[in-house]
């Protein structure tokens, strides 16, 4: 703006030569109808690949199970950890299997025909969210359900919260996935983002030591890398029977950076490209 | 008319998205489908396409050919909207190409088969129907229009087979079936018909050609060979970017005095560098001959 408004002047004309931005077909940035048809595409896409499926629910009741035994003596540990990793599986698991799917959908053209189509950006990341989410519940479920009923896994607040995070962990895998597909040119690339991405995370987050005890520098950073709070936020439903203003922040921080994330997505989605 | 350079809220024409079969003023004086003029497209410092005029008449078949890699399918891309760094006037349908009005009104089918190689068939067309017509109350509207798109295309006896179980040419026509959803005005297929037997190729054209007749709508069809031109109302040929000739097959052959669109093609290719080795200033052949 260059012009400064007086107070009690008229109001000062448009300073843009252009017409206003073209208005929406709707209010909302996306239509409901599109992003459910989306989601239950992507659903239906997974059903035909059964041993998907089960790898994603198996595997992560087989780590939690290992994990019980490995610790056999020292149940606390397996509390701490067995928790911290109900909060990692999701993340992991929906970063690599949204990083793939959607560079497939890059690579083969159906990104392109979409974007040509009637589809928003926001529907067609909202449906693999939506898609992802309901996927992430079930994976969680079956994983919180074997850590705390039959492994043992001694949590002091409502397995309900350990799931709420988890399915925040696991929207924010995915946003992370959708947004490195973007500079990935092949599977290969998408696979070793995977490392790139998250392991530093996993080193920093506070799993295999607590955070305040590293370095200064690693803390600050640890500080802002946002699985540190979804491994905090697990550690708080750990140990406490109710809802902390800690465990309130530590969501509040993963669901935004899964919203800030799966914006910087969208804005990896070109319709037009060179 | 519209430029690339400005914004497309700028449309001095509002009313132009209203239904078409409600718009009088659109039969009275019928825009052309596509209408372009300075179209240049220049991709990594290299021009993709040089400055191109040319206009797609409604209601026919346009066959746009020439070489591989002489930009057919960047002009298609440009043409649908996906084609980054457009400048001049490209027109669609009466709207700047890119437009958001246009995406319901285009069909688009990409050189290499685009659809979930995951799903059957029919759960491709069912996605992608619904992404046209979202919501319960189009239902049965979406379940008609995907039984005609496996119909038009002849894969009904293969609606419930994954798509990625489908021989190559059989995946090219489930990608073609997406783009005849909804009822396009405008059809672009970049080679449709690249690896399917005779048969099929007859039937597809056969089946452009009662797209064009019986449903009135426009069709941009690119190939590289040159046989496929005998069937097309109108040809673009392209070569390195530029237009060599706009006109129909039968007037290009007289005027070329070839027996042959090839051969045509082939004057017409020689003459160019003809006049480019002559003057230094390459005359685009296309201006002269085309009115």
């Amino acid at each position: 703006m260059t012009t400064t408004a007086l107070p009690g002047a008229a109001p000062p004309p448009p300073t843009r030569r252009t017409a206003p931005p073209p208005t929406r077909r709707t209010l909302l940035p996306l239509s409901p109808a599109r992003t459910l048809a989306t989601a239950a595409r992507v659903l239906r896409q997974l059903w035909h690949d059964p041993r998907t499926i089960a790898l994603m629910l198996v595997v992560p009741c087989v780590m939690i199970a290992l994990l019980r035994y490995v610790f056999d003596a020292h149940p606390a540990t397996f509390d701490n950890i067995g928790a911290s990793l109900l909060g990692i599986f999701p993340m992991i698991t929906m970063f690599l299997v949204t990083s793939i799917a959607t560079l497939r959908e890059r690579t083969s053209g159906t990104l392109e025909r979409l974007l040509a189509m009637p589809l928003g950006k926001a529907d067609l990341i909202g449906g693999y969210a939506l898609a992802f989410g309901l996927l992430a519940i079930a994976q969680s479920a079956v994983a919180t359900g074997l850590s705390i009923w039959v492994l043992g896994l001694d949590v002091i607040g409502s397995p309900w919260l350990l799931l709420l995070v988890a399915v925040l962990d696991a929207l924010l895998g995915t946003a992370l996935g959708l947004f490195v597909s973007a500079f990935a040119a092949s599977e290969f690339q998408a696979v070793q983002f995977m490392p790139a991405v998250l392991m530093p995370q996993l080193l920093l987050c506070g799993l295999f030591t607590a955070r305040e005890a590293m370095h200064p520098a690693l803390e600050a950073i640890s500080n802002v890398l946002p699985m540190s709070y979804a491994v905090d936020g697990m550690n708080e439903v750990l140990h406490h029977p109710d809802i902390t203003a800690t465990f309130l922040r530590d969501a509040l921080i993963v669901t935004a950076c899964a919203a800030l994330v799966l914006t910087l997505g969208a804005a990896t989605l070109r319709r037009r490209t060179a | 008319m519209m430029n690339y350079g400005r914004d497309p809220a700028t449309d001095p024409d509002p009313a132009a998205d209203s239904d078409p079969a409600a718009d009088p003023a659109r039969d009275a004086t019928p825009v052309p489908a596509v209408h372009a003029h300075d179209l240049t497209v220049v991709r990594g410092g290299h021009t993709v396409l040089d400055s191109l005029a040319f206009d797609v008449p409604r209601g026919q078949i346009t066959g746009l050919l020439g070489p591989s890699g002489c930009g057919k399918s960047t002009l298609m891309r440009a043409v649908v909207g996906t084609q980054a760094k457009v400048t001049g006037t490209l027109d669609v349908l009466g709207h700047p190409a890119g437009d958001p009005r246009l995406r319901p009104r285009i069909g688009y089918v990409t050189q290499d088969p685009s659809v979930y190689d995951d799903l059957t068939v029919r759960q491709n067309l069912d996605y992608f129907a619904a992404v046209l017509h979202p919501g319960r109350a189009a239902r049965a509207l979406r379940r008609d229009s995907v039984t005609r798109a496996i119909d038009d295309v002849d894969l009904t006896g293969h609606a419930d087979v994954l798509a990625g179980n489908l021989s190559g040419g059989q995946r090219s026509r489930v990608s073609l079936a997406v783009a005849l959803l909804g009822s396009p005005e405008l059809l672009v297929l970049d080679e449709p018909t690249v690896g399917l037997d005779p048969v099929l190729r007859r039937d597809l054209w056969n089946l452009f050609h009662t797209i064009a007749g019986d449903r009135g709508a426009t069709l941009l069809v690119s190939s590289h060979v040159m046989d496929e031109a005998e069937r097309c109302h109108r040809l673009l040929l392209m070569r390195e970017g530029r237009l060599l000739a706009d006109d129909a097959p039968d007037a290009l052959r007289d005027r070329t005095g070839s027996a042959t669109v090839e051969e045509a093609f082939l004057h017409l290719v020689d003459e160019a560098r003809a006049t480019a080795r002559g003057t230094r200033q390459p005359a685009p052949l296309a201006k002269e001959s085309a009115r």
